[in-house]
């Protein structure tokens, strides 16, 4: 068995088990038992004095308690022998945690699975119509989203928002689907090391414009250049972004790390690393495809 | 009269009164993180007073701050008196007084401003454990050259409990706190992965079973056969209890990790030996109780004796729910829920606080010459302090059970009823009434506080003899 380095230690453990539980029940009988001029009328005490006053009587055993504890010797040893328990002994029940999760996970696949499978051949876009497929969705997603994106979808910072129509990697239903099922990686790198705090000062400007915002033009127009030499590659030369990279449009006023001229700056500096985790394997495709239906629907609210 | 033929009081008044401020102190972080569950705006944004870093503050204040200096001030007072010896070294004893203070101390600087080695029950960082052990050794030198000076050839059974507890607390303490420093405030467990939490589970659960068990049997053994007037119910049920409830608590800590990465077999031999545990738990409830047969009328006039009653009727009533819930199926509901939180507080409020605030009621007045100062004032410190272990512990029964049944609900399509935060939500209510037990529980210290000022205020410190043993030997 993979818990052991060698046989020895099932020995070790069965034995050290066996001859601790077989000792505490001798030890038990052997205790039990009253010496034959006793007399249970008249319990005399044992004989020691301490601190003026302190005796023993030495009354039997509480029947009940004997046979109450003698039981849960029993139980013991039978448990041992139906469950895993004697080192690499496997009990007779054959029962482990793991082959309980699996059959726990195959009943709930036999009864759920085709409700999932006949979501699956219907198309997102139709889904994301259909009133009880939604249902279903919403809970998925109460369950498994909302740690990021936040019971009500809104997102919160460094987690996009899902019910706006911006889309790091794109809003149709397979790319939606493909970014739940893969899971994304974006990696803005940090600039800090490479531009001078001006020229991150002059980027920030004109990123700053492209929102929309009014700015120093002396500022904006160097930072214009800097951004077409080192930005554009990922945001794209109208800063409009890329969603092969992730690389969100500077244009809108949506800010996933912060909106502000300080969290521009410190985005541009330090970079930023934004990871969703892959769920293919975790949730399987059925369920991934209604949550996709259900995400695209907020989007169309 | 020479020191040798008096008994060391010194130490174990200043351990008696350091029981009491330190109770207060753990308890009152208690409440405070109690009121942050159910307001978390409660810790103002300010990092020392996140939940985080006050809980082990509160954990170890009432365990080793409260818990500890009563176990020292009981222990210490009864060794003596029952081996008829003074204490082998007065100055050994002195320091871990003041060694334990430190430490108590260090506690309270380190764990506000986040310096921990994340063990439960083990927090502090390496150079703490140190002086720790450092302060142990100390204890058991103290404790076991006293019964080693004893005129009385048979060694009494709380002294037994008083020894297994001061031995394996050693033991545990040591094991698990093996690390590697990098630093002066970090280091490294030198376990890995789950041997790591297996020996973290081992010794928690025996902190629980040798601290707070054993120790407090020891406490038990003393004075409910002293305040009840009566002989032990039977050494014979002793001697069981004891060696079933020693040998067998070392066993039980798996039950802690039901579930989990840890192997299978060792689960189970965690669970079955928790099961084998329970009569010999039982074992000393009955012999307390029992050994009030024939005095019950004292429970009506004695509210001290009513108290270590009501504290061994909470010890039966956790070390009967204990062994339930260490059983897989029992455990796969109430495991990471507040049923926990309930269980731990009807051992810890009902058995360990109340046992230990029943004792001192009894030594501190003999130890200050005086008889208590108000007995009324001690009934309104017991029934305001069990409405709130009351409170606290049906708040979190139906909290725990109701968190395990919702995590666990299931909808006609095989999703989760109830997201996580739902369930945060409906344990709102609970939170507070919680909150309010505490309050109350805090509130009946205090009460007990101002009695004890008032009785020891102005008194002179009490000198006490050895008397000769009763009888032959």
């Amino acid at each position: 068995m993979v818990d052991f380095t060698s046989g020895f230690w099932t020995w070790f453990i069965s034995i050290s088990t066996i001859v601790s539980i077989v000792g505490i029940l001798i030890f038990l009988l052997k205790c039990s038992k009253r010496s034959p001029d006793e007399d249970p009328d008249n319990v005399k005490t044992m004989g020691h004095v301490w601190d003026g006053d302190l005796e023993e009587y030495n009354n039997p055993l509480p029947t009940w308690w004997f046979y109450w504890f003698l039981l849960t010797i029993v139980w013991a040893a039978a448990y041992l022998v139906f469950y895993p328990g004697l080192g690499s002994f496997a009990g007779v029940l054959g029962w482990t945690q793991v082959n309980q999760l699996e059959n726990e996970m195959q009943v709930a696949e036999d009864k759920y699975g085709p409700l999932y499978q006949k979501y699956l051949n219907t198309d997102i876009a139709a889904l994301a119509t259909d009133g009880a497929a939604l249902k279903v969705g919403e809970r998925l997603y109460a369950s498994y989203c909302t740690t990021c994106h936040g019971s009500d979808a809104r997102g919160a910072r460094g987690y996009p928002n899902l019910r706006d129509d911006d889309w790091l990697y794109g809003g149709e239903p397979e790319q939606i689907k493909t970014t739940i099922m893969q899971g994304r990686t974006a990696a803005m790198p940090p600039w800090g090391g490479i531009l001078s705090s001006d020229d991150v000062f002059n980027v920030t400007s004109y990123v700053e414009q492209l929102a929309g915002r009014e700015v120093d033009d002396m500022h904006a127009s160097s930072g214009g250049k800097i951004f077409n030499t080192n930005c554009a590659m990922c945001h794209g030369a109208e800063g409009k972004g890329n969603v092969m990279f992730g690389a969100p449009n500077l244009t809108d006023d949506i800010w996933l790390y912060g909106g502000s001229q300080k969290k521009i700056i410190e985005s541009i500096n330090a970079g930023r690393s934004g990871v969703m985790p892959p769920h293919k394997e975790f949730l399987g495709e059925a369920k991934v495809h209604i949550l996709t239906a259900y995400i695209y629907s907020l989007s169309k609210e | 009269m020479t020191d040798s033929g008096t008994y060391n009081y010194k130490v174990v008044r200043q351990f008696a009164i350091m029981t009491i401020v330190w109770g207060i102190v753990g308890m009152l972080v208690g409440v405070v993180i109690a009121a942050q569950l159910a307001w978390p705006a409660l810790n103002f944004d300010i990092p020392w007073l996140t939940f985080g870093r006050l809980r082990p503050l509160h954990t170890n204040a009432v365990i080793f701050a409260f818990g500890g200096s009563a176990l020292f001030a009981t222990s210490y007072y009864i060794v003596q008196r029952t081996c008829h010896a003074r204490l082998c070294s007065d100055k050994v004893a002195a320091f871990t007084f003041w060694g334990w203070q430190v430490v108590i101390v260090l506690a309270a600087i380190t764990f506000p401003l986040g310096l921990t080695q994340s063990k439960e029950y083990a927090e502090l960082i390496w150079p703490i454990d140190l002086l720790i052990t450092v302060v142990w050794v100390a204890y058991a030198y103290v404790f076991f050259g006293t019964i080693v000076k004893r005129k009385i050839k048979h060694i009494y059974v709380a002294n037994w409990f008083f020894a297994a507890y001061i031995l394996t607390i050693a033991v545990l303490h040591i094991f698990n706190s093996l690390a590697v420093p990098t630093s002066l405030l970090h280091s490294y467990s030198i376990y890995a992965g789950v041997q790591d939490a297996m020996v973290q589970w081992w010794y928690g659960h025996n902190a629980v079973g040798f601290f707070l068990t054993a120790g407090f049997l020891g406490m038990m053994y003393y004075f409910v056969p002293k305040l009840a007037g009566r002989p032990v119910y039977s050494y014979r049920l002793s001697i069981v209890h004891f060696w079933a409830l020693t040998f067998t608590y070392v066993w039980a800590g798996p039950h802690h990790l039901h579930y989990t990465a840890l192997p299978d077999w060792a689960q189970s031999l965690g669970m079955v030996m928790s099961i084998i545990l329970l009569a010999p738990s039982w074992g000393g409830m009955i012999n307390g109780m029992m050994t009030l047969s024939g005095a019950w009328h004292k429970l009506r006039t004695d509210p001290v004796l009513r108290m270590l009653i009501v504290s061994l009727s909470f010890y039966g009533m956790s070390t009967f729910e204990g062994p339930m819930m260490a059983i897989k199926t029992v455990n796969a509901l109430s495991h990471y829920t507040d049923w926990t939180i309930g269980h731990v507080h009807s051992g810890a409020l009902g058995w360990v606080a109340f046992i230990s605030l029943g004792c001192m009621y009894y030594m501190i007045p003999r130890l200050y010459g005086r008889t208590i100062y108000s007995v009324k004032l001690i009934e309104v410190h017991f029934w305001v302090s069990t409405i709130g272990i009351v409170l606290y512990i049906v708040a979190m029964w139906v909290a725990g059970i109701m968190q395990g049944l919702m995590w666990r609900a299931v909808n006609d399509d095989g999703t989760l009823t109830y997201s996580f935060v739902e369930s945060v939500e409906a344990m709102h209510p609970f939170y507070i009434i919680r909150f309010l037990g505490g309050v109350l529980f805090l509130s009946g210290t205090l009460v007990m506080a101002y009695n004890i000022w008032k009785t020891i205020a102005g008194s002179e410190p009490v000198t006490a003899p050895i008397p000769e043993p009763v009888g032959a030997h």
